[in-house]
């Protein structure tokens, strides 16, 4: 036994054993005296408490000792939501927090629904699943509960983890599981939820599930994995994107220490399934890796990518005042508010780079496929697999393996982060086909090296912005030509550019178009795609416009914003005015925003409406005279909704704004000959906890339904510190990432 | 392939392995101890790091060979028993994980200052966790739990 799985055995024993305190804390009977439930240990559910518990449905079971357990079916990167959504259904199930155990459900879509991850998207889709799995479970104990102690059902509630009377009886959930687990389930409409008045759970602070597990280092990612006989592989593809293997020095590498051995894997050509490569494995990682680094390949690259980064600037550079071919909004009239006299014209071009999802876990994946002799012993799948896609992992089993769900187990580990790298399967492909080669368990490690120039990358990409002000200083019309990148003239994630982009449904005139370069460096998802570049680029433009009007962009951005409405009212994707100025106001306040400040001090506002979440932040800025730049403080004004998980908020909002200065800061991807030129921590840093800012956030805690939080704080950090370093300096930042335009931090 | 005898967690262990091994591997492979993560493997991350005689040291760049008999400490050697280290029950009381894969090298690290200094400053704080890397962007959290694990020891 690993001795940290015998650490939490003791301290599961431990916790087992626990009695209730009269201050309402378990208290551990054996194990030191240590409060352990008080600072969020809990026990792990084990097979035993399983074997004896009652099913209420797919996410709960109960034990006869009132052990709650409930899976988490989604996949958890940091986000939260392994303890977001067992909260949910604790809380309409009226259990006590500390009754609950949390397991990561098994991959099956048929009983849990959707388990991928994405896109904030988790909370605002699971919120009514989630309540009615803990209020249909509440019912059926009621029912139970009015069968036993010969009540009427109205007059019984659950709380507590127990089933309660008007007069005071009650009985406990441990009591009732195996009779309520018997009871009819009730019809989805008739559930009623709770209200917020009700909540106990919802709201509260609630330290991750996962915390003691994390804190003792055991098992738990996808990179931890070990299965018996398991070999360890290591993955060479080619530099330059797309190129094919036309040989390599295979014999030699099959003779070097820890080697079993080393193949060509001949590839489909889709960075997202299989790209060629050469395979080596061997018994341990260090083995797989040294040989990895010995490799001598021929590659082909007569079909790989030829893109350039410093070809693209150039081109994007020329086309700085036009317009792009493709039309995407035009409304009113702006060449009319342009062209007049009395208007303020300014116009601006904005950079932004390629950057890297940079999961602190390189992408790995174990995998066994093992061959089966025939029909009555089909060929099977057993796939540990740390990806964000849930069940679309049966999907490439089947397109690219032919196999069957019925012939595939898949194991979701926790994930070292992913920020949106995790969607795509490439890896999980490479671990399946090498497995299959070898006729046993394989896990694949990608080296870090692999992990960033082999990534599906943030599009860099460009702006060129116009705007008229009229003489009131009032914005009049607005011009945007977006410029990113397409692959087979589809543009990539985080390239899509709609005629909702603020500020065009809040301007009279308003027109937009845009410019795709086609590419073969593969794109994805990357932390609030789209956003977090254009959040950029406007909310630093319509500063610039204000300055160029004279007026404070606090009063400048509520005008533009205008009248409390929303624009598509019942879509969560649709911008509130409302909800805008609310947080814009709050965000502006909790600053202290326009309050007076020593030279080379400032403060940047910035706003965006991002994967439904309203946000607005204000950056509290030093630079001196090396342009060396301090980040003192970042107020965060935040509207998802009610707020869930306390403590997690806080942690998303705080980790997005440190994030989105790290990305800001220093951290670019380049390109040449279809080639990454970065591959490593040394040439694509991050920030440091020496120059972590202060983060403080305020929640309008408003009657919407919740909304995810994963991704949209990132998007106004790097206007708000742009905006705030201008009113330092007088400079203004067009380019990221600050390092080069002579920033250090 | 050489044989090595370490002292690891407090307990003489056989490995052999290839001298050049990083010890990162010999602990995740060989030992089974995955506690220890592998991040960059050039010594910038953090990830992997491990005391060595009580010194915060990354794992990754550290040959097996180098180790000697130098007291190798892990994360999963950090508790006693089922005590855990009060920077560990910070960690959980202050909910300071995101993602989590970071963590064990922050607390590492964390160890090793306070086993010399038992208030250190936000400076000192800043010095000692340079070499730790969080994409998460923890760092807020990890400074507030060493604080609160160094109250802790003193009291």
């Amino acid at each position: 036994m690993n001795p940290t799985d015998a650490v939490i055995n003791a301290l599961n024993v431990a916790l087992k054993g626990a009695e209730l305190s009269r201050r309402g804390f378990l208290r551990v009977a054996a194990g030191g005296g240590v409060v352990l439930a008080s600072i969020g240990v809990r026990a792990q559910p084990d097979d035993e408490t399983l074997l004896v518990s009652s099913e209420l449905n797919a996410f709960i079971q109960v034990s006869p000792e009132g052990k709650i357990t409930i899976y988490s079916a989604n996949p958890e990167m940091g986000q939260g939501v392994k303890t977001t959504l067992p909260m949910v259904i604790a809380e309409e199930l009226g259990a006590r927090w500390e009754d609950v155990m949390v397991l990561q459900a098994p991959t099956d879509e048929s009983r849990f629904g959707s388990q991928r991850a994405g896109g904030s998207t988790t909370v605002p889709r699971t919120w009514d699943q989630m309540r009615r799995m803990g209020a249909s479970a509440r019912e059926m104990f009621i029912s139970a509960g009015a069968l036993v102690m010969e009540l009427p059902r109205e007059e019984l509630k659950t709380r507590a983890s127990k089933v309660t009377h008007t007069s005071g009886r009650s009985m406990t959930f441990g009591q009732l599981a195996s009779l309520a687990a018997k009871q009819e389930v009730p019809d989805e409409e008739t559930l009623q939820f709770k209200s917020r008045e009700e909540y106990t759970i919802i709201g509260t602070s609630v330290s991750g599930v996962d915390n003691l597990v994390i804190s003792t280092g055991a098992a738990l990612f996808g990179i931890d994995t070990r299965v018996p006989g398991m070999l360890y592989a290591a993955y060479q593809k080619c530099p330059a994107i797309g190129g094919v293997v036309k040989r390599a020095n295979l014999e030699e590498i099959k003779g070097l220490p820890g080697i079993v051995d080393a193949f060509v894997v001949r590839g489909n050509g889709n960075p997202r399934e299989l790209l060629d490569g050469v395979a080596v494995v061997g018994r341990n990682t260090h083995a797989v890796f040294s040989a990895k680094a010995r490799l001598k390949i021929d590659w082909d690259t007569s079909n790989a990518s030829a893109d350039s980064w410093t070809g693209l600037v150039a081109e994007a550079t020329q086309l700085h005042g036009r317009r792009g071919k493709i039309q995407v909004a035009d409304k009113g009239d702006v060449s009319a508010e342009f062209a007049n006299p009395d208007n303020t014209v300014v116009d601006a071009f904005y950079e932004f780079p390629f950057v890297a999802h940079l999961c602190m876990e390189p992408m790995n994946c174990t995998a066994h496929y093992r061959q089966g002799e025939g029909f009555f012993d089909p060929d099977t799948l057993e796939i540990w697999a740390p990806t964000q896609g849930g069940g679309r992992v049966f999907r490439i089993a089947k397109s690219m393996f032919g196999l069957d769900q019925d012939q595939v187990t898949v194991h979701q580990p926790r994930l070292g982060g992913s920020f949106g790298r995790r969607v795509y399967f490439e890896f999980l492909a490479e671990s399946i086909e090498i497995s299959k080669r070898m006729q046993a368990p394989v896990k694949l490690t990608w080296t870090r090296e692999d992990d960033i120039r082999h990534d599906f990358f943030r599009t860099g990409g460009f702006q060129s912005v116009k705007g008229a002000l009229n003489r009131s200083g009032n914005l009049v019309a607005f011009e945007d030509h977006f410029m990113s990148m397409a692959k087979d003239g589809r543009a990539v994630s985080g390239s899509r550019f709609s005629a909702s982009q603020f500020p065009m449904l809040n301007v009279d005139n308003a027109y937009a178009s845009k410019t795709m370069f086609d590419i073969d460096i593969p794109c994805g998802p990357w932390r609030a795609p789209g956003s977090n570049t254009t959040a950029f680029v406007v909310q630093s433009f319509l500063d610039e416009m204000a300055h160029a009007a004279g007026r404070d962009y606090l009063e400048f951005l509520l005008e533009i914003m205008g009248e409390p409405r929303w624009f598509e009212p019942g879509n969560i994707r649709s911008l509130n005015t409302g909800r805008a100025s609310a947080v814009i106001r709050l965000a502006a306040e909790q600053a202290g925003w326009g309050r007076a400040l020593p030279p080379g001090r400032g403060l940047g506002l910035a706003f965006c409406f991002s994967h439904a979440a309203h946000i607005a932040e204000v950056a509290e800025v030093s630079v001196d005279a090396n342009q060396k730049l301090t980040v003192h403080e970042v107020t965060v004004a935040v509207d998802v909704g009610p707020i869930i998980n306390m403590s997690g908020a806080l942690s998303q909002v705080e980790g997005a704004v440190i994030d989105g200065l790290s990305t800001m800061m220093g951290q670019k991807i380049t390109f040449e000959n279809g080639q990454v030129q970065q591959s490593n921590f040394h040439d694509y840093p991050v920030l440091r906890i020496e120059d972590a800012p202060r983060v403080s956030t305020h929640f309008i805690q408003s009657d919407f339904a919740p909304t995810g939080l994963g991704e949209p704080a990132l998007p106004p950090l790097a206007p708000a510190v742009g905006n705030a370093i201008f009113a330092a300096t007088g400079r203004r930042i067009r380019k990221m990432p600050l390092t080069e335009v002579g920033y250090t931090i | 392939m050489a044989k090595y005898a370490l002292v690891i967690n407090g307990q003489r262990t056989e490995l052999d392995v290839e001298p050049n091994m990083p010890l990162l591997w010999a602990l995740r492979d060989e030992l089974g101890l995955i506690g220890t993560k592998y991040g960059c493997g050039i010594g910038q991350c953090g990830a992997c790091t491990v005391h060595l005689d009580g010194v915060a040291t990354r794992s990754c760049s550290l040959p097996v060979s180098a180790v000697g008999d130098q007291v190798v400490t892990t994360i999963e050697g950090l508790a006693e028993g089922t005590q855990l280290h009060p920077l560990q029950e910070q960690w959980i009381a202050q909910d300071v994980a995101q993602c989590g894969y970071c963590q064990t090298g922050q607390i590492m690290s964390a160890a090793a200052l306070l086993a010399v200094n038992v208030a250190p400053t936000d400076e000192d704080i800043n010095v000692a966790m340079a070499g730790n890397y969080c994409r998460c962007g923890t760092y807020n959290r990890i400074r507030s739990a060493i604080h609160g694990a160094a109250q802790e020891m003193v009291s």
